[in-house]
């Protein structure tokens, strides 16, 4: 009944080709449909589609900037940027990613060191980004590893420029190093605007120079329009506007001069600053021990971190800036020109030194170092023989707020303004200040005694002042009373123009006079110069060529029971004292004033004056040291008194 | 000599239809040039397997052409068997692929759906050949019976894809056998009705999914989403005159998923443009109009409804096709005809049209 009959040729094909004619139009009706539908797309929304291809096809990526080279003054360079082929992995895309580690060690050799590097690098960030698995890859495991590639879904080879610190250990501190950018670091970035300007930079300055100048060093991010596949691969470049490179440093810093100091040094811990007196330029700033800066380059190992933190002789403290240590003896030159200036000396005036001294109405006595005394003493002889009981007495007579005041003036006790970060300001005592340091305590504990004045007349007590400040302010004596604003960087190159511009007008040389009268500064200067040619440092600058002046300092670590008398070789290493030296040269026209402070280096004459003497003899002849000498002097040199 | 090549390529062509060849020959070009550019345009492994792929084709619908409908007929029920045992082993013991059971491994890999492809309207255009006298309920209840079987096993597999080609396939005959309109219109409505409990309960997650992707791809723009969305940006982006062969930026740079073979169009329409499209479609109707003429004209129903079928389902090929690359119709897994890349889907299509050209060059053998 629902079911058409056809009865015969005719009707059928009738019925087919109406329905042929049906389908026809339904096929009509389609074609018409799927028509509009592709005007739809390639005609009314064909900017819409277009846009989206761009986006598809082209990515933006950062270009990052060459960091610019840091240079010593003579060109030699301390920090460049070497090509390496370095095996990066991206954690996300690895499962198991230490069985895979176990595989690869196989094509590419991954040391444990390799390995702790990178478990710590995965704390530190996040799964996708990529991480450096092994650098400095040889060109045989780049081939080993592009053979294996499709094992290691994830790992990747990538040319990188690395930085390279080729003078190793030698001005470390003064250099600093790079390292990955942290999460703290990021935050620095964005808090500084300079994000966008970070983009696909992996590695910032940390320490150093490399720190304080990384806006110079950075150079500005360019960019890159490229076109990239589905997988993101990166197929050719489009457009790209070119990053512009990190400006070059040229350092103030005579790394010669720096090396043959730190060899000076040898095993033996301290610091020594070196600076040109006229220009406030730093020559050399050494740091002992210091640290290899290209084991931060790529995130240090744990194994080598904890070497380097926990080693009892802190290889990572920049003991220039950042020690603080009583300066001893070395302050009598500064003390006895406070107290010309303000008349409470004059320098004819002499003083009968009987080997201790008293205070009225005080049981305890100050003892000289010389057994007996030193006889008549005045103020040249007081610096040349380093006459204890002559500023025991200048300092019972003198406030130590003035005192305070005058040591201000010459930089201690305060920042030298030296560009680098980090710098302490060491201790320069005065009431407020001991008010102050012992706030919680008793009144009467925080009370100014004069005994405090008198051990803080010979260099001891509450001080404590750095290498940085002491140097500064031997080149501010050297220098007739001007103040030279300290710096290490000499001209910074612009990348974009090759221009160098000098550091000098922005940072260092406004000089400040300290409105010293000549006539006082000239007689500490000859004390000085006494120092050398008669004085406690004599023996080590005998037949030295040229004419200089210093001042020698033994610094206690700790205090001797009265009637006691220190002997070196009785003491544990840690407790001896610190040797310190402070000299220019030469006496006349000083090029270069130099503070030496060997820690734990017993006495100064023995352990700082002979380096000192083999940085000047470098700079002012040109003499290459013995080292040997060096070493000998110290233990030949009996104990003196300073 | 010259008449001895004449005779040649008269003994040749005797059995081809003209217009339908050039059509074929212009689509292959078409097919190969577009082929070489997905595959990259470096090399010309994939081109020329494409030329292989038609040129098997070729000569088996040459055979196939060759062979007179009556002949063709006796084909019918052998070839409907096989394609249904074939189906019943693929259920039983096939091979598993991608999650699907669709193949059979006998020395070699086969895949028995696209027998039924042909043996589906061959059999029911015998069918109803045979009935010719009258058609009663019971006989589309049987015809009912024949279409559905191999349709539920291939869409058990899951292929939905080929499913609704060979249902299609079967449909068309019975329409061209004369089905009333009320039944169909029932059906329709019935069909319609039923779309929930096919939704529920026939429908696969990853067939549910496509269906919601097309309605709205942003919805997961990197999973099930991706295919439209970056064939619907290829083809928008290439506008009225293409990018130019070559030089599609979706295509080169691999952002369209199977581009040498369902979504050939992506790359076609972006490269090639509106321009491109519109020649295309302009083919494709040149075939669905010869193939209907050629089928009015046939001298026998079994002709008729074989060749209405086959026409249809080219259309119904590049229907759904062309509407799943556009992004108005679900992801389905059907190539887009004679233009993509696959030696099955090619052969199985000029099967289907040698049968068509034997329809077309052997009426007068049958009209005598």
């Amino acid at each position: 009944m629902i079911g058409t009959t056809i009865k015969n040729r005719e009707a059928e094909l009738n019925v087919f080709r109406s329905r042929a004619i049906v389908a026809g139009l339904g096929i009509l009706l389609a074609f018409a449909i799927l028509t509009a539908r592709m005007v739809y797309l390639q005609v009314i929304k064909h900017d819409h589609y277009h846009t989206l291809a761009e986006a598809n096809r082209i990515s933006v990526v950062p270009v990052v900037p060459t960091r610019g080279l840091i240079l010593d003054r003579n060109g030699e360079v301390l920090a460049a940027n070497t090509s390496a082929y370095t095996l990066e992995v991206t954690p996300a895309k690895v499962n198991n990613l230490d069985a895979v580690l176990d595989d690869l060690s196989n094509v590419v050799e991954i040391q444990p060191r390799d390995r702790r590097r990178l478990k710590r690098l995965l704390e530190e960030s996040k799964n996708f980004e990529s991480l450096p698995v092994r650098n400095r890859l040889t060109e045989e495991e780049v081939a080993r590893f592009a053979v294996n590639r499709f094992r290691f879904p994830g790992f990747d080879i990538r040319a990188r420029l690395f930085r390279n610190y080729p003078q190793g250990e030698i001005a470390s501190h003064a250099i600093g190093y790079i390292g990955r950018i942290n999460v703290a670091d990021v935050k620095r970035i964005e808090t500084n605007g300079l994000t966008s300007n970070y983009k696909g930079t992996e590695h910032m300055g940390k320490q150093g120079i490399e720190a304080s100048y990384e806006a110079e060093l950075h150079g500005s991010t360019g960019s890159e329009q490229v076109e990239i596949d589905a997988g993101g691969r990166a197929i050719r470049s489009l457009a790209k506007s070119a990053p512009t490179a990190g400006n070059d440093l040229k350092l103030t810093l005579d790394i010669r001069l720096q090396r043959i100091a730190e060899e000076a040094f040898d095993a033996r811990r301290g610091s020594m600053v070196a600076i040109e007196p006229s220009t406030g330029e730093i020559l050399a700033l050494i740091s002992k021990p210091g640290f290899d800066p290209n084991l931060f380059v790529d995130g240090i190992d744990p194994l080598n971190w904890d070497l380097l933190n926990t080693s009892a002789d802190k290889p990572l403290l920049n003991r220039a800036l950042r020690g603080a240590y009583p300066p001893g003896s070395t302050i009598k030159p500064f003390l006895a020109l406070a107290a010309l200036e303000s008349g409470k000396r004059t320098p004819q005036q002499a003083i009968s030194d009987p080997g201790v001294f008293r205070l009225p109405g005080v049981t305890h006595y100050w003892n000289d170092d010389k057994v007996g005394g030193h006889g008549s003493v005045d103020m040249v002889k007081s610096i040349v023989v380093s006459c204890d009981t002559y500023y025991y007495q200048l300092a019972s007579e003198t406030d130590i707020d003035d005192t305070a005041k005058f040591l201000g003036s010459l930089g201690f006790g305060g920042k030298t303004g030296i560009d680098i970060d980090g710098e302490l300001e060491g201790t320069l005592p005065s009431r407020q200040w001991k008010s102050s340091r012992f706030a919680k305590a008793t009144p009467d504990a925080r009370k100014w005694y004069t005994g405090d004045s008198i051990s803080a007349g010979i260099g001891q007590g509450y001080n404590a002042f750095t290498p940085m400040q002491l140097a500064h302010a031997t080149a501010t004596i050297a220098n007739d009373g001007v103040a030279m604003r300290p710096h290490l960087v000499r001209t910074v190159t612009d990348a974009a123009t090759g221009k160098a511009k000098a550091m000098a007008d922005q940072v260092a040389n406004k000089p400040t006079s300290l409105g010293l009268r000549p006539e006082n500064v000239a007689l500490i200067k000859e004390a000085m110069a006494g120092v050398v040619t008669a004085g406690t440092s004599a023996r080590a600058f005998v037949n030295a060529g040229y004419v200089s002046a210093g001042k020698t300092g033994t610094a206690q670590v700790f205090g001797l029971k009265r009637g006691e008398k220190y002997a070196e070789g009785r003491v544990t290493e840690k407790l001896r004292d610190h040797a310190w030296y402070i000299a220019y040269a030469p006496a006349d026209k000083p090029k270069i004033a130099i503070a030496v402070m060997v820690e734990n280096g017993g006495k100064g004459a023995a352990a700082a004056a002979p380096i000192a003497r083999a940085v000047m003899d470098y700079y002012l002849l040109g003499k290459l040291p013995d080292v040997k000498k060096i070493k000998a002097a110290e233990a030949d040199e009996k104990p003196d008194d300073e | 000599m010259k008449a001895t090549i004449n005779r040649l390529f008269f003994a040749i062509t005797r059995s081809l239809d003209g217009p339908l060849m050039i059509a074929f020959a212009v689509l292959a070009a078409i097919s190969l040039a577009v082929v070489f550019s997905a595959s990259g345009g470096i090399t010309f492994d994939r081109a020329m397997g494409q030329a292989r792929n038609f040129g098997i084709a070729l000569v088996a619908m040459w055979i196939i052409a060759n062979i007179p409908p009556q002949t063709l007929m006796r084909f019918a029920i052998p070839v409907y068997l096989l394609g249904l045992g074939l189906l019943i082993s693929v259920a039983l013991f096939g091979e598993i692929r991608n999650g699907a059971r669709r193949w059979l491994n006998i020395g070699f890999t086969i895949q028995p759906s696209e027998i039924m492809k042909i043996g589906m309207p061959l059999l029911l255009a015998w069918y109803f050949h045979r009935k010719e006298e009258g058609l009663s309920f019971k006989d589309y209840l049987i015809a009912g019976v024949i279409l559905m079987v191999p349709t539920l096993l291939v869409m058990r597999q899951p292929d939905l894809g080929t499913a609704i080609l060979i249902f299609s396939a079967g449909f068309f005959v019975i329409f061209f056998a004369g089905l009333s309109w009320k039944l169909l219109i029932a059906g329709g409505i019935g069909a319609l009705a039923s779309l929930p409990l096919l939704w529920n309960y026939v429908l696969h997650d990853y067939q549910r999914d496509r269906v919601l992707m097309l309605l709205d791809p942003t919805s997961d723009p990197l999973g099930a989403g991706y295919h439209i969305i970056q064939s619907t940006i290829a083809i928008g982006s290439g506008g009225i005159l293409g990018k130019g062969w070559q030089a599609g930026s979706q295509a080169q740079l691999d952002f369209i998923p199977e581009r040498s073979t369902d979504f050939i169009l992506a790359v076609f329409g972006e490269e090639f443009g509106l321009i491109g499209v519109l020649l295309l479609f302009t083919l494709y109707l040149i075939i669905i109009g010869r193939g209907l003429m050629i089928s009015i004209n046939a001298h026998t129903t079994f002709a008729r409804l074989l060749g209405g079928a086959v026409t249809l389902s080219f259309f119904t090929y590049a229907f759904v096709n062309i509407g799943m690359v556009t992004g108005i119709l679900p992801v389905v897994g059907v190539p887009l005809p004679l233009m993509s890349y696959g030696g099955t889907a090619i052969l199985s299509m000029c099967i289907s049209f040698g049968m068509l050209m034997s329809i077309a060059t052997h009426k007068q053998l049958v009209s005598t």
